[in-house]
């Protein structure tokens, strides 16, 4: 594999990066919105955030992907390849999230929320300064592993035709009939990624572990 | 909004989305096996007292998880192939087989089978280690006392609370399993994804079709989900009411 090569590679893992980044961001702000929608108190908004995680962690990826591509220029909006995929990932993410927020949420001693009322905090001071704080402690370990699950799923953006990491390196290995050196090299710029996010996760799982004993 | 929806030739491909489903269960099923498999094998491994196996499995679940599913993928389809002609060389040398033929060119079923328990495998041994490690020793040692055989203390003891911790995380991943069989598309598997390509290619319906299987997709995981909700209220509910 030439320095050619390897750089395209390198510029199909800057969309990788990219793609993660912006399904994350766009991710965590619309699955905090579904995690309060889901442990909200009214039933209507709790039943209609469930059903929304359901659809998403029912389905595939792949699938959702390819309904988000080709269905948003049918409401009206042509974007960007970029775009249309980073829009799927959010929402994929968003359902996720929001599914782990809520276990989060709800893991946070009800006593908290008692003591909150009696003190007459309101819904909104009470989520912010009481809840959420000790639920994003909770959520960590869970929210990292679904970080490292969304960079390899950026994979499959490679099956819309969006060119980053894995379908670089299948247009390289197709180039150069080199698979075995070409697809060895992918995996091991994924692996160098998601390997010290996952050790991380793993160390902070074990720590709360032993602080909850 | 001038785009006029047109479910016509979903309909018309129907019995071939169908045939589909059952492609995609058979890979779903398949690579359950293959996973399960996979992750009691490497259990025993993984706690073994030869430490280069409990290295190679650490090694083997890290390199898995924190790899794409569709390069894992790739890598067994283009790749292998190649190591798999040295592979039949050396053998024709050794008079192993008597031609040099390629001994790793699998079939894109056969690959996406290997590369679903391969990676369902992976995570299923994580899971199955939680749960063997959630029987305490006394326990065992307990039944011993009360004058159970091995075989009896492993059944009644380690076997059945082992699988009723590990249930709910590894039918879980069976779910996701089944799921990314959709990816196996990529490698042109027979399965529902690639049926509906086939249809898309022909048709060019693309949103139609692509959110009719998807709803295919959700039918398929929520019928799992009852299955497998069913099993355990069947065997791994706890007798007393």
């Amino acid at each position: 594999m030439s320095g050619q090569e390897l750089l395209f590679l390198l510029s199909g893992l800057k969309w990788t990066l990219a793609l993660s980044a912006v399904g994350f961001v766009g991710g965590a702000i619309f699955g905090l919105l579904i995690a309060l929608a889901r442990t909200s108190p009214n039933k209507t908004i709790a039943k209609a955030a469930e059903y929304y995680i359901g659809i998403f962690q029912g389905t595939p990826l792949l699938m959702q992907l390819f309904v988000v591509y080709f269905g948003l220029p049918l409401i009206g909006l042509r974007l960007d390849a970029w775009i249309a995929v980073a829009i799927g990932f959010t929402l994929h993410a968003s359902a996720y999230l929001g599914e782990i927020w809520r276990g989060a949420i709800q893991a946070v001693p009800r006593g908290q929320t008692e003591a909150a009322n009696a003190l007459a905090l309101k819904y909104w001071p009470r989520t912010r300064d009481i809840i959420l704080p000790q639920a994003l402690r909770i959520s960590l370990p869970a929210t990292i592993g679904f970080l490292v699950q969304l960079i390899k799923g950026t994979s499959l953006a490679a099956l819309v035709g969006f060119t980053e990491l894995s379908l670089a390196g299948k247009f390289i290995a197709n180039q150069t009939f080199r698979p075995l050196v070409v697809y060895g090299v992918v995996g091991i710029l994924y692996f160098l990624i998601c390997w010290p996010l996952s050790l991380y996760g793993a160390r902070l799982e074990r720590k709360f572990a032993a602080a909850s004993r | 909004m001038d785009y006029k929806f047109d479910f016509g030739p979903v309909w018309d491909g129907m019995p071939g989305l169908l045939m589909g489903c059952l492609g995609t269960l058979y890979l779903a099923l398949a690579g359950m096996v293959l996973a399960t498999i996979i992750g009691i094998g490497g259990v025993i491994l993984r706690d073994s007292r030869f430490p280069p196996f409990r290295w190679l499995i650490k090694s083997f679940v890290e390199l898995i998880r924190n790899t794409p599913f569709l390069v894992q993928c790739y890598f067994i389809f283009f790749a292998l192939p190649l190591l798999g002609e040295q592979l039949g060389v050396l053998m024709f040398d050794f008079g192993l087989t008597d031609k040099a033929g390629n001994v790793l060119r699998l079939s894109p079923t056969a690959t996406a089978v290997i590369a679903l328990g391969v990676n369902g495998g992976a995570y299923a041994i994580e899971i199955i280690r939680g749960g063997v490690q959630a029987v305490s020793k006394g326990q065992i040692e307990a039944g011993l006392a009360l004058g159970l055989h091995r075989a009896q203390v492993f059944r009644l003891i380690v076997l059945k609370p082992a699988l009723r911790a590990i249930y709910p995380s590894l039918t879980s991943q069976f779910t996701l399993l089944t799921l990314t069989t959709s990816v196996a598309s990529a490698i042109a598997a027979y399965e529902l994804t690639s049926v509906a390509e086939d249809i898309n290619g022909r048709t060019f319906r693309t949103f139609e079709i692509y959110f009719t299987v998807t709803l295919m997709y959700l039918a398929i995981s929520t019928l799992m989900a009852l299955l497998f909700n069913a099993i355990s209220r069947r065997y791994f509910s706890y007798p007393v009411k």
